[in-house]
C-alpha cells in the first residue's frame, strides 16, 4: 500500500504530505531541525547504547543478513523438498508455514480440518511430521523460523526431539517459534486458550528454552500482523512493545532474572510503505526498546536491550493488479530492510496476493535479497542514512509518535487487558477502514490500483495448485502412526501433562514427554481446552 | 427494498484468521446505513447458518483468504438449501482466483467480491439485488 497522504494545491504541487504515523513532511530539512541533538546520547555508534544505529560495531560486513523465505506446504515430504531447494539456493534460514488445522491444534482428520489439511502450510500431527520435514536439514548450521503461536509449546518439543533424535546438541540448534497470542487476537486469529492461560504457555517456553536450548529465541514478538491488519507504524511498533512488556513482565514474576531471558527475545516488524518514515520507525524503535531494558527493568547486560528481529517486507504493500509490480516493490522493501539494519531478511514473493509462491517467485525474492548485499553496497557500511538531517528528525518524531501510542495502551490497562476488552482490535480495525477509504478517493497513492491502472489484459498468474491428496496421505501416516505408538505410554504422558497443567507447573518438559510418545498435537492440545477454557473473542461493533 | 434497512450477516467460516477485510467492509456497509452482523471468527457452517435465521439477515456475506472457498461455499449452500433458507442471498470475497468466479455463481452465489473491489461496487450490489 502506498506510504502517504498527498495533498495538493490547485496548480498541481504537493503542498503538504502525511506519513502514516501522522508526521508532516517539510520539504528540506537542515541543522535548525536538530537542535539538541548530541550524537552519544542520541545514536551512539553502532553496536553501543541506545543502538539506535544497530546493535552490533560491523553489521553486514562480519555477519551478513539470515535470509529467510516463509515456505512450507502439503506433507512434511512436500516441505523437506521445498527446504531443500531453498537451502541450495543460497537461504541461510527456514521459516516454516504450517497449515489452519495445525496451528488451531487440530489433527489431519478432526471434523473441522476438511479442506484445510496442508492448504496454506504444511500439516503436523505428530513427532514423525517433523522426523521427515528435518531429514537431512543441518539444524546446528541452520535456524528455524517456526509460524506457531497458539500451540507453539508442542511445537517447539517436537523441534527438539528432532533435534535430539538427529543427535545435534541442543546448545547449536536455533529455532525461532512465533510464540505471541496477543498478536493472534489482534491480527491474525489463530488464537486457541483465553488471554492469561495462553500468556502462561508463553512464559513457560521462555523459561525453559533459557535453559535447556540457549541459542532458541522462544518468543518472536510481532508487530507485523498487526501493521498488516492495519495499525499505523508507530502503533506497530508500540503494540509489539506493550505484548512484549506483558511476557516480561509474567517472566519476572516468576523470580526469572531479566537478563537470563532478555537477550533471547526477538521481533517481527512489518515493512512497506514511505521508505524514510520506515528506517526512522526502526531506529528510534532501537533506542526506545534499549532505553526501556535499562531504565525500566534494570537489565545489566547490553543483549537484552538489543532490538533484534526480522523486518520483512510484507503483504499488505503488494497488489492484486500489475503483480510483477510486486518484485519491484520488494526490492524496496529489502533495501528499507538493509538502510534499517534488520538481522534477518523476509520478503512476500510477487504472487502472494493470489498464491503460495511457486519455487520460481520464491527464487526472485531470494535473488533480490542476494542482489542487494552482493552488487548494491549495503553490506559496506553501517546505517548510511545516520547523520541526514532529515531521518534523524524523522526518528525523534516517529519516537514520540510511538511514545505516545504505548501510553495509550498502558492508560487502557496494559496490553492483556486491552486485548480482552477488545480496545486494540476495535483501533486496528478502524485504521484499517480509514486507509482504505483513503485509498479508494484516491487520497493515497498506490500504483496499478487507483493510478495508473490497466483495465484489461492483468497479468494471468500461476497458481500452487492444492493437492486434495495431501490430505490422505497425511491422515494414512497418522493413522499408522496412532496404530504403532505405545498406546499406555501416550495415556501416562497425556495424564501426566494434565495434572501439570492444572497445578499451573512449567508444562514443557511433560509436553516433551507426550511429543516422543507420539500424542498426536490435538490429543495435547485438548488437553490444555480441558484444563484452560478458550478465547471468546470480544465484540467488535 | 421498500426503505428497512438491509441486514447483512458476515462471516468467517473455517479456520482462516484473516479478517481485516470483513471489518473494513462491516464499517462500510454500516457507514453506508445497513445492519451488520460480524460473526467473529473460526464459525462453523451450521453456526452461521444458525446466526443468519437468530438476525433474519437479507445477506450472508462470507470472507475467506486462505483458499478453502470452494468446499466451504458448496457446503453453505447446500445446508441453507436444506434449512429451506434459499431466499438470503449469499456472496463471497476475499482471495478468490478469476477462475472460480464462474463456479461459485453456478452453485447459486449471487456475488463474488475478489480483493480490491470498491466499496461502492460491493453496497451498489447489495441494494440492486437484495429482495
Amino acid at each position: 500500500m502506498g506510504g502517504a497522504t498527498y495533498i495538493k494545491n490547485e496548480r498541481g504541487e504537493v503542498e503538504e504530505v502525511i506519513l502514516q504515523s501522522g508526521v508532516s513532511v517539510k520539504p528540506v530539512y537542515g541543522p535548525g531541525d536538530l537542535p539538541d541533538f548530541d550524537y552519544q546520547r542520541d545514536l551512539g555508534n553502532p553496536g553501543e547504547f541506545p543502538f539506535t544505529r544497530g546493535i552490533h560495531p560491523g553489521m553486514y560486513r562480519i555477519r551478513p543478513w539470515t535470509m529467510r523465505q516463509y515456505s512450507g506446504f502439503g506433507t512434511p515430504y512436500e516441505t523437506n523438498e521445498r527446504f531443500k531447494f531453498l537451502i541450495a539456493h543460497g537461504q541461510t534460514g527456514l521459516n516454516v508455514a504450517f497449515d489452519l488445522p495445525t496451528q488451531l491444534g487440530l489433527d489431519s482428520d478432526d471434523p473441522l480440518a476438511e479442506g484445510e489439511v496442508g492448504r496454506v502450510g504444511m500439516a503436523v500431527d505428530t513427532l514423525r511430521d517433523f522426523e521427515v520435514a528435518f531429514a537431512d536439514i543441518p539444524l546446528d548450521r541452520i535456524g528455524t523460523g517456526l509460524t506457531i503461536n497458539a500451540v507453539a509449546n508442542i511445537i517447539l518439543a517436537m523441534y527438539q526431539a528432532t533435534a535430539e533424535k538427529y543427535g545435534f546438541p541442543l546448545d547449536r540448534i536455533s529455532a525461532t517459534p512465533q510464540n505471541d497470542i496477543l498478536k493472534e487476537m489482534v491480527g491474525r486469529g489463530n488464537w486457541i486458550f483465553p488471554v492469561e492461560p495462553s500468556i502462561r504457555l508463553i512464559g513457560d517456553t521462555i523459561e525453559y528454552s533459557a535453559r535447556v536450548m540457549p541459542r532458541t529465541n522462544p518468543v518472536s514478538i510481532c508487530g507485523y500482523h498487526i501493521r498488516e491488519s492495519g495499525c499505523t507504524p508507530a502503533q506497530e511498533i508500540a503494540y509489539a512493545f506493550e505484548i512484549a512488556m506483558t511476557y516480561i513482565d509474567h517472566v519476572l514474576q516468576r523470580g526469572v532474572d531479566i537478563d537470563e531471558f532478555a537477550p533471547r527475545l526477538s521481533f517481527n516488524l512489518d515493512i512497506f510503505g514511505n521508505i524514510f518514515e520506515q528506517v526512522a520507525k526502526f531506529r528510534a524503535a532501537r533506542r526506545i526498546w534499549a532505553r526501556l531494558m535499562k531504565e525500566k527493568y534494570k537489565a545489566r547486560n547490553s543483549r537484552s536491550m538489543w532490538l533484534r528481529g526480522l523486518f520483512g517486507g510484507g503483504g499488505g504493500g503488494l497488489t492484486k493488479e500489475q503483480p510483477l509490480n510486486n518484485i519491484v516493490r520488494g526490492a524496496y522493501y529489502a533495501l528499507i530492510s538493509a538502510l534499517s539494519g534488520t538481522q534477518t531478511m523476509a520478503l512476500c514473493s510477487f504472487d502472494e496476493a493470489y498464491t503460495i509462491p511457486t519455487p520460481q517467485a520464491a527464487i526472485v525474492s531470494l535473488r533480490t535479497m542476494q542482489i542487494l548485499l552482493e552488487e548494491m553496497g549495503l553490506r559496506d557500511t553501517v546505517d548510511p542514512l545516520g547523520g541526514s538531517y532529515y531521518v534523524e528528525s524523522l526518528t525523534e518524531q516517529m519516537e514520540e509518535k510511538i511514545t505516545e501510542e504505548m501510553k495509550k495502551v498502558e492508560e487502557m490497562g496494559g496490553m492483556a487487558h486491552a486485548v480482552e476488552m477488545g480496545y486494540v482490535q476495535r483501533e486496528v480495525a478502524r485504521q484499517a477502514y480509514l486507509y482504505e477509504k483513503a485509498l479508494q478517493e484516491g487520497k493515497i497513492h498506490k500504483v496499478g490500483v487507483n493510478i495508473y491502472r490497466e483495465e484489461e489484459g492483468e497479468e494471468e498468474i500461476e497458481l500452487h495448485a492444492y493437492n486434495p491428496a495431501a490430505a490422505e496421505v497425511q491422515i494414512a501416516s497418522l493413522n499408522e502412526v496412532r496404530k504403532t505408538r505405545d498406546k499406555r505410554k501416550v495415556a501416562t504422558t497425556l495424564r501426566d501433562l494434565e495434572r501439570v497443567a492444572r497445578k499451573g507447573e512449567n508444562v514443557m518438559p511433560y509436553v516433551l514427554e507426550a511429543v516422543k510418545a507420539y500424542a498426536t498435537l490435538g490429543e495435547m492440545t485438548r488437553v490444555f481446552k480441558e484444563v484452560y477454557g478458550e478465547f471468546r473473542e470480544p465484540s467488535m461493533f | 427494498m421498500t426503505g428497512e434497512k438491509i441486514r447483512v450477516l458476515l462471516a468467517k467460516p473455517g479456520l482462516d484468521g484473516h479478517d481485516r477485510g470483513a471489518k473494513v467492509v462491516a464499517q462500510a456497509l454500516r457507514d453506508a446505513g445497513m445492519e451488520v452482523i460480524y460473526t467473529g471468527l473460526h464459525q462453523t457452517i451450521d453456526q452461521i447458518i444458525n446466526a443468519a435465521i437468530q438476525e433474519d439477515v437479507d445477506v450472508i456475506g462470507l470472507s475467506v483468504l486462505s483458499g478453502a472457498h470452494m468446499p466451504l461455499c458448496a457446503k453453505l449452500m447446500r445446508r441453507l438449501g436444506e434449512e429451506r433458507l434459499s431466499h438470503i442471498m449469499v456472496v463471497v470475497g476475499g482471495v478468490i482466483p478469476k477462475g472460480d468466479i464462474g463456479k461459485l455463481k453456478d452453485m447459486g452465489i449471487q456475488g463474488v467480491f475478489p480483493g480490491g473491489t470498491s466499496f461502492e461496487e460491493s453496497i451498489r450490489f447489495l441494494r440492486e439485488n437484495v429482495r
